[in-house]
Order: C-alpha cells, then structure tokens, then sequence
C-alpha cells in the first residue's frame, strides 16, 4: 500500500514539475512581448495535429528513449554519464562505416550486426569515464562532458580523412538499402527502429527488476559501501553499468543512421544526448518512466519547430523548459513546499 | 619540430595563455568556495554563460562596458543564489541540480539573445573592455609583455587569486568555511552560522564566474554568441580539484589548460601536418589526465555534496 502511494507521488511531483516549467516558460513568452496562447497552441498541433506531424514526434522520441535510458542506466549505478552526445556520434559513426563496408550480407544478418556494432562504439567510448571514474576518482561528469567534444572532434576527423563522399559536404556515402530501417508510414521516415526502441525499454525494465545483475548494480547505486559488503564489487558494476549506458547513446545514433539520415553527417544531432538528462530525470531513471518522458520531450523538439515557424517564438524556449522541469524534478522538497500552502 | 618548440617556447603564447585563463580562473575559484562549503558546483558553466550574456547586454544598453561587468556580476549572484536555494533549501541532487542550472541557463540565454537581437548565432558588436597598459611594468622586456598590457580584468583576476586565498586559509572566516565543507556538524557545534555562510560562498561563487563570463565576451570579443562558453565551467571545475580546492592551485590548473589552448591555437596556424581536430582535442584530453592524476592523490572536502540540516 505505501509502496503504491510512493508510485503515485513520484509520478505527481513529475506532472506538477511540467506544469510548473511550462508555467514559467508562458511567463517568458508574455514578458517578451507575445502570445502566450498561440505558441503552445502551435506547440500542440505541430507535435500531434496530424498523422504525420505525431509520425514526426514519434520520430524524435526514438533517440530520446535510447539516450533517456543511456542516463537513467548509469544513474542506477550511481554515475551520472553525460557524455550521451559523444556516445551516440561514435556510435552512428561506427554503424555507417559497417554498415558501407559490409554491404554484401544479406539484410538479416547486416541490420542486427550493425546495430550491435553501433552499441558496442558507444560502450567503447563510455569504458574510458568509467574505468578512469574506478580506478582513479574522476568525476564521471567532466569526463563525460570531454569525452563529447573529443568525440565529436574525432568523428569529423575519421570523416574528412577516411570516409568523406566527393563533394563539399562533410558525410559519408549512403549506407545499402539492406542496412536501412523499413519505414512504417511512407515518407514520414518513422521506422521499425521505434519497435526497437519500446522493446528494448522492456529489456532494460526486466533486467532491473528481475535479474541478479540488474540487482546488483542498483545496489551499488543506493550504497556502494553495503555492496562491497555482500561481496559485490561495485567497481566492475560500475564500468560495467557505464558501458551498458555507452551502448544505449551508441543505438540512438545507429538507429538514427539507420532509418532517418541513411549516411553519418557531422553535427547531425539537435542535443539528443543532452536532452537525454532531462528524459532520464522526469522519467525517474525508471525504463518505463523514460519512454515516456522521451515522448514528451519527443513532442516538445517537433513542435517546437512550428512554433518557431507559425507563432515566431525560438524554439530554444524547448530548452528552457527541459532544464526548468530537470531543476524541478530534482526538488521534491520545492513541491512539498508548494503543496503545503 | 624545431617550429613546434618555437611555438611553445615562445613569449606570445606565454601571454596568450594569460588571457585565455582568466575565464577558467575566476570560474575555478568559483567552485573552490562553493566546493569547501560542501556544494557540488557543476553549475559554473551555466554561471559563465549567464555572466557572458549579460555583460554584453549591460554594454549594449549603455555603451558603457564597466556597467556590462557590473550587471554580469549581479546577474551572477542571482544566479549563485539561485543555486544555493535548490542545493541547500530545497536539497536537490547538487549533480542533477547543476546540469539543470546549466542547459536553463543555455536555453534562457539562447532565446534572449534571438528576442533582443533577432539572431540565434551572436549578437550585435557591443563596446569591449579597453586594455590599461601600466607605465613602468610595460617597459620591462619579457614582464612588460606578460603583464603590461592587459584590461581591468586580468589585473583584477591576479588580485582575486590572492585574496581568495588569504581569506581562505589566513583568516578565521576561511577557516569556519573550511570547516563547513569537511565537517558540518562540528561547525554546527561550534556555533558557526552554517547556512549565512554557505549562501554567501555560493552567491560569491557566481560573482566570480560572472566576472569570468564578462571577460569572455567583453574581454575578448566585444559580442556574444550561443553556447559561448564551451565546456569552460566544466574545464574550470577539474582545475579546481586538480588545484587541490586552493585558489592558487586553481590558478596554476587554469593556467595550464589556457597554455595548451593557445598553444592548439597557435599550432593549428603553422600548416603543420597534423589535422585540426586533432589539435583541438589536446585540451579536453588533457583535461581527463589531470583528472585523473589529481585524484588518485588529493582528496575533496570530506562533506562534499552531502546535505546537511542545521540545528537551527
């Protein structure tokens, strides 16, 4: 029974946290000088007025699950890995390399194979913040946030140098049809990789709830010293969990390789991967939470741009929200307050 | 190889690094006081860029750059105090409230930016900060090129490092701080006012980094433009620690990131053979080795990110 409540809380302060970000951002709108009404009217129909305009929604979402589980993953192990963005650059990187290089498997064996190849790219780059967080103490943030420039610098290097298609853009050739995600609904570049998606957060939810490992390195999380204790070294759980969360940003970029941009383009990301905090945060580090949060955030980056178009309010208004609703979720004593008067 | 040691060796990169360090010294002193009162300070980036912002803004209503640094001051104060509620009233994750301060921060700047100017790349040119050149210090040969020239900031960092730690470590008042951030409940039982002082500390922590914020817009480019600090707040912060929680540490940390920011800098004008973005990466690398080679020997303050509730 408490256990139930304490559910219905989390998911309260969540709603009231929204509410009270999205209040904030009227506020800004108003004192700039516009209206309030016709941009969050522009923001609702550009994310969900029509079939395509929630195609393109869903579209945004997929990343968002991928990268929102990157960081709810390694805040289950107590690190919090903001190098997402980094993560998932080498991670589409790899996955358009593979998937040029090994164009003459038939598409059964090459689609698993370069999403997996995508994964363990985003892992390789998450090891580093880990193994160095283990062994020496260095505080998982700033690498992380290293890690990413060095990352996305050393992505456009391999790019330029190796890979680059004849001409002035910076990208690669198209990837084979074989490795390319069927799309669901024509032209709306809403794939299969959304199936992908939802079927992975039941992984990760299962692997948390119902395994041993995933047992183990949430109690790692909650008290490092207890789990030294029980014989669990919180050291391999925490590298380990690290790279777990590296593979998840390696499959947002795979699976946006794969069913949306069809080739690596050099700053092809809007800030997924940093996005993926605020997914992770009003998801409750919780898989579930986290899809649909994505959603939300999904919704908000699509509709964004026709606010920008139709209602003439900068879409970075999408930004402000994300960092007010992650302040907001991370004070739940705020909202007691407020709840109390 | 020969041109390479030329570069490094040379006086101009010397000066340069001065220059480019004063951002990461005033924000890495930022995040000594709010770290030794206890506070994990992630929010330095956010705190710079909000300071860079409204420095250009302070000069663009008034075509006075003086006021700029001063409204990137106050700006930064609301922003520390802003901080010290969420981490210390309010009790959020000092970690996840100070990435959330930062992409605020990047958002709110962003959208200002296209509300006032109409751009979303930088803003209009605003009247930067003019260099002082000080007249007996100028003529000495290499001195003179070091410190001679500079504007009001970079002479005011140097006072800064040394005040800070003065008041750190040579007076009562830095010794209560101190104490805070190792052990809160002995200053509580010593009768320190805990929390007067951590506000304070953290409100002075984003005095700094507007200040810091100022010079990059102000003191360097006359504009703003997105995202303007760059990871700087984070660089900042493993200076602070690879500086042992010590002004002058921070300095000399600071100091050794900006040298091989302009050393990449000046490398990537030679033509060498090396590409670019393998320049570029230098610093971020070098970052990450600090890191982790301070930590293996130093140690944080022993109440760091905990919360503590006072008695009173």
């Amino acid at each position: 029974m408490l256990k139930r409540l304490k559910k219905y809380s989390d998911l309260g302060y969540s709603l009231i946290a929204i509410i009270l970000a999205f209040a904030i951002g009227a506020l800004l709108i108003y004192l700039s000088g516009l209206n309030v009404g016709k941009a969050y009217s522009a923001l609702f129909n550009g994310a969900f007025g029509s079939l395509f305009n929630f195609t393109q929604t869903l579209m945004n979402t997929i990343p968002l699950i991928f990268t929102g589980l990157a960081v709810a993953i390694g805040f289950k192990s107590g690190l919090f890995n903001i190098g997402g963005e980094g993560q998932m650059y080498l991670g589409a990187f790899v996955t358009a390399i593979t998937a040029i290089y090994l164009s003459f498997l038939p598409s059964i064996i090459l689609i698993p194979l370069v999403l997996l190849a995508g994964g363990l790219a985003g892992s390789a780059w998450s090891f580093i913040p880990g193994y160095l967080k283990t062994r020496t103490g260095a505080h998982e943030v700033v690498t992380t946030i290293m890690m990413n420039y060095i990352g996305i610098l050393a992505t456009s290097f391999l790019l330029l140098r190796y890979f680059q298609e004849t001409g002035p853009i910076p990208q690669t050739v198209f990837i084979p049809e074989s490795a390319r995600l069927p799309e669901l609904i024509e032209f709306s570049r809403l794939t299969w990789a959304i199936f992908i998606a939802v079927f992975v957060v039941i992984l990760c939810d299962i692997f948390y709830k119902r395994t041993n490992l995933g047992y183990k390195i949430q109690t790692v999380g909650k008290n490092s010293s207890a789990a030294e204790y029980a014989g669990i070294s919180s050291d391999k759980m925490m590298v380990l969990s690290m790279m777990i969360s590296g593979f998840m940003a390696g499959l947002a970029g795979a699976t946006i390789v794969m069913g949306v941009l069809h080739r690596f383009i050099t700053n092809f990301s809007p800030g997924y991967g940093f996005t993926g905090i605020a997914v992770a945060v009003l998801g409750r580090n919780k898989p579930v939470g986290v899809l649909f949060a994505a959603l939300l955030f999904g919704a908000l980056q699509t509709g964004g741009i026709t606010m920008q178009l139709f209602a003439k309010i900068p879409m970075d208004l999408m930004v402000v929200i994300q960092g007010l609703v992650i302040l907001f979720v991370a004070t739940p004593v705020l909202i007691k307050k407020l709840l109390r008067k | 190889m020969s041109e390479i040691l030329d570069v490094i060796f040379n006086i101009n990169t010397f000066s340069a690094a001065i220059r480019i360090s004063v951002p990461l010294v005033f924000a890495a002193i930022g995040g000594v006081f709010s770290e030794r009162v206890g506070v994990i300070n992630l929010g330095l980036e956010g705190m710079l860029l909000g300071g860079a912002f409204s420095a250009v803004l302070g000069s663009y209503l008034t075509g006075n750059p003086y006021i700029g640094v001063l409204l990137a001051m106050f700006m930064g104060a609301i922003i520390g105090f802003i901080f010290a509620l969420f981490t210390l009233k309010f009790e959020a994750n000092h970690v996840v409230a100070g990435v959330g301060l930062n992409i605020l921060l990047l958002g709110t700047t962003t959208w200002l930016m296209q509300i006032i100017w109409g751009s979303r790349g930088t803003s209009v040119n605003v009247t930067g900060l003019s260099e002082i050149t000080i007249p007996l210090i100028s003529s000495i040969p290499i001195i003179g090129k070091l410190f001679g020239s500079h504007n009001i900031l970079v002479y005011l960092m140097f006072v800064v490092v040394i005040l800070s730690w003065i008041v750190l470590f040579r007076t009562p008042f830095g010794l209560r701080l101190r104490v805070i951030g190792e052990h809160p409940k002995a200053a509580d039982t010593l009768g320190i006012k805990i929390r007067k002082i951590q506000y304070t500390s953290l409100i002075f922590s984003g005095v700094l980094c507007g200040l810091g914020g100022a010079y990059l817009s102000l003191g360097h480019l006359n504009w703003f433009s997105m995202n303007m600090s760059a990871g700087r707040g984070y660089m900042a912060l493993a200076a602070n620690i690879f500086g042992g929680w010590n002004p002058l540490g921070a300095f000399g940390a600071s100091y050794l990131f900006a040298f091989t920011d302009a050393l990449q800098m000046r490398m990537q004008a030679l033509n060498l053979n090396v590409p670019n973005e393998i320049i570029q990466m230098v610093p971020y690398i070098l970052t990450i080795l600090v890191l982790a080679g301070a930590m293996i020997r130093s140690r944080p303050p022993a109440a760091l990110g905990k919360h503590y509730k006072t008695s009173r």
